[in-house]
């Protein structure tokens, strides 16, 4: 039955591609989180009546997030490949996705992160202030975990993100479903194989959607 | 316990600078429970701030249990800052920890073991009465419950010096006064010194030794609650103690006797300390052709003794009215003729 709709789909290529979607999300989406929370935490800390209030830092940091967030990915892709040669070696493959996927999606990120962080009642941080806790221990204790529902969110938005991004890196190259739909089923015109690359991609997406959703809600006590 | 000397603490905004404590000179004992008043914007939070170093003065110092708060920066003010706790209007507990956790945060900032935390936390949630719910979250209690909770939290490190920041504000009065009550015993059973902020004199009145009155940032009246309360001197002073004495309703139930009862007088009578239990009543009614009709009256306890008043008409022949109010004023009573105005 299966095969009958779907009569040119070859399932080891469609698993193979799957794994390397993974791989690319995965692996871009554990550096975006570390990154994009760094950036974020800098954002938040260095903004007006924080702890750290820096106007020049803020206003460097502020510049660099909005530039790498306005380019479009699939520009942004063509522009760093002296930069992904240079450090990975070559242009081709999963691996070669990697850079152009974090320094699209991190600061993307960061910017969630803020935002989430200036959700916190500031309330809470002049009480761990008064207790005299330092400025690592109020982030370790006060800002990630009372962030945590919507820094989790935000993570599942920038995931589903980055998914989409990776096909967009496949068309030129890298590999995974994307490369597969655009190769082998658009450029041969085998619609049935852009369908199904569609298909597993939708499935990718609802699962990590659900994921994120879960997490959220039993995180928050609020 | 407390010195400040000189303070004043100027912010910059865009409308200029603005002064929210001028020269204030201030020195609260040790186990005292101090109170401030003001309206809001009258520096009182500034000022409170400054004690454990949130504000730093632009003049001036501020000296709390021998370490001068205003000087010191760093590591040495973080561990100024556990020996004084502090309690907030909202509380301002963490939603994503436990009772306990909660509880237990202060000590993990102070470096104590999991073993001691644990058997802290049990004491303190039994001292503020919260027996059985550490393991409930913030957003599970009520207001009352996590005031509770933010006094635990506040007392964890066997502070010198409690700081209440408008502490009842946010409750109902009720549970403001279940509050009051555990901050007063928490003050008797461990000589804790409490200052507190309040815009609310019934605060000042159910728990404070000594109360200092604020306004555009400075002192304008201070001393034992009970003097003020006597002879609240200010027109500032005069209105927070009316909110106690004289609720708006009663003025008006008085203007309209004054006005129903043209004949005979209308007193007003305050009561200080001892003199709040002397059977005045009973003494001008025997010695004098008059009739007594009590329109009013309150008795209210501070921590330094009875403060209360009685309106009453008195009526009957003139010159009889007249040796009676003459009588009342020569007693330890303050006596007030109310007439139209």
């Amino acid at each position: 039955m299966i095969e009958q709709w779907f009569p040119n789909v070859d399932w080891g290529k469609m698993w193979e591609a799957t794994l390397q979607t993974l791989y690319m999300t995965s692996i871009s989406v554990v550096i975006t989180f570390i990154l994009g929370l760094l950036l974020g935490l800098l954002l938040f800390l260095t903004s007006k009546g924080q702890l750290w209030e820096n106007k020049a830092v803020y206003g460097i940091t502020a510049v660099i997030v909005n530039v790498f967030r306005s380019i479009p990915f699939i520009i942004l892709i063509v522009l760093l490949i002296p930069f992904t040669k240079a450090i990975i070696g070559t242009i081709i493959g999963e691996n070669a996705a990697l850079p152009a996927l974090i320094i699209g999606a991190a600061p993307f990120y960061a910017r969630m992160v803020e935002i989430a962080l200036r959700e916190i009642d500031k309330g809470v941080i002049e009480a761990a202030r008064a207790m005299g806790a330092s400025t690592s221990t109020i982030i370790r204790k006060v800002l990630i975990p009372e962030s945590l529902p919507a820094l989790v969110s935000g993570l599942t938005v920038t995931a589903i993100a980055l998914v989409s991004y990776t096909a967009m890196a496949g068309v030129i190259g890298a590999g995974g479903l994307g490369n597969l739909a655009f190769l082998d089923g658009f450029q041969r015109s085998r619609n049935d194989v852009t369908l199904m690359a569609t298909i597993v991609i939708l499935i990718i997406v609802f699962i990590i959607q659900f994921i994120g959703d879960t997490f959220t809600r039993k995180l928050d006590k609020r | 316990m407390i010195l400040i000397e000189q303070a004043k603490k100027i912010f910059q905004t865009k409308n200029g600078p603005v002064t929210a404590v001028d020269d204030i000179d201030l020195s609260i004992l040790e186990g005292e429970i101090f109170g401030m008043i003001g309206y809001s914007g009258a520096g009182k939070s500034t000022l409170i701030r400054m004690l454990n170093g949130l504000e730093t003065p632009t003049e001036g110092s501020v000296t709390v249990a021998g370490r001068t708060v205003s000087e010191i920066k760093g590591v040495e003010l973080r561990k100024a800052r556990q020996e004084i706790g502090m309690i907030f209007q909202h509380f301002n507990l963490l939603w994503s920890r436990t009772v306990r956790d909660n509880i237990a945060f202060p000590l993990e900032i102070a470096g104590v073991s999991k073993a001691e935390r644990d058997k802290r936390v049990n004491e303190l949630i039994e001292l503020v009465g919260l027996d059985g719910r550490g393991d409930s979250y913030p957003a599970q209690l009520s207001g009352g419950q996590k005031q509770r909770v933010g006094i635990a939290r506040a007392l964890a490190n066997n502070p010198k010096v409690l700081l209440c920041d408008e502490a009842t504000s946010a409750l109902d009065p009720q549970t403001t006064d279940s509050i009051l009550e555990l901050l007063v015993d928490i003050n008797e059973r461990l000589g804790l010194t409490i200052v507190l902020i309040t815009h609310e004199m019934h605060v000042i009145r159910k728990i404070c030794h000594r109360v200092a009155v604020m306004e555009a940032g400075k002192i304008v009246e201070m001393g034992p609650v009970l003097d003020v309360f006597r002879r609240p001197e200010q027109p500032i002073t005069k209105r927070f103690v009316q909110q106690v004495t004289e609720p708006e309703e009663s003025k008006e139930t008085i203007r309209h006797l004054v006005e129903a009862h043209p004949e005979g007088k209308i007193v007003k009578l305050t009561f200080v300390g001892v003199s709040a239990e002397q059977p005045v009543i009973t003494d001008i009614i025997r010695r004098f052709e008059v009739a007594v009709n009590i329109l009013q009256g309150k008795i209210s306890q501070t921590q330094n003794g009875a403060y209360g008043t009685l309106f009453v008409h008195v009526t009957g022949n003139a010159s009889e009215v007249d040796k009676a109010v003459a009588f009342l004023d020569a007693q330890q009573v303050d006596s007030e003729v109310i007439t139209y105005d």
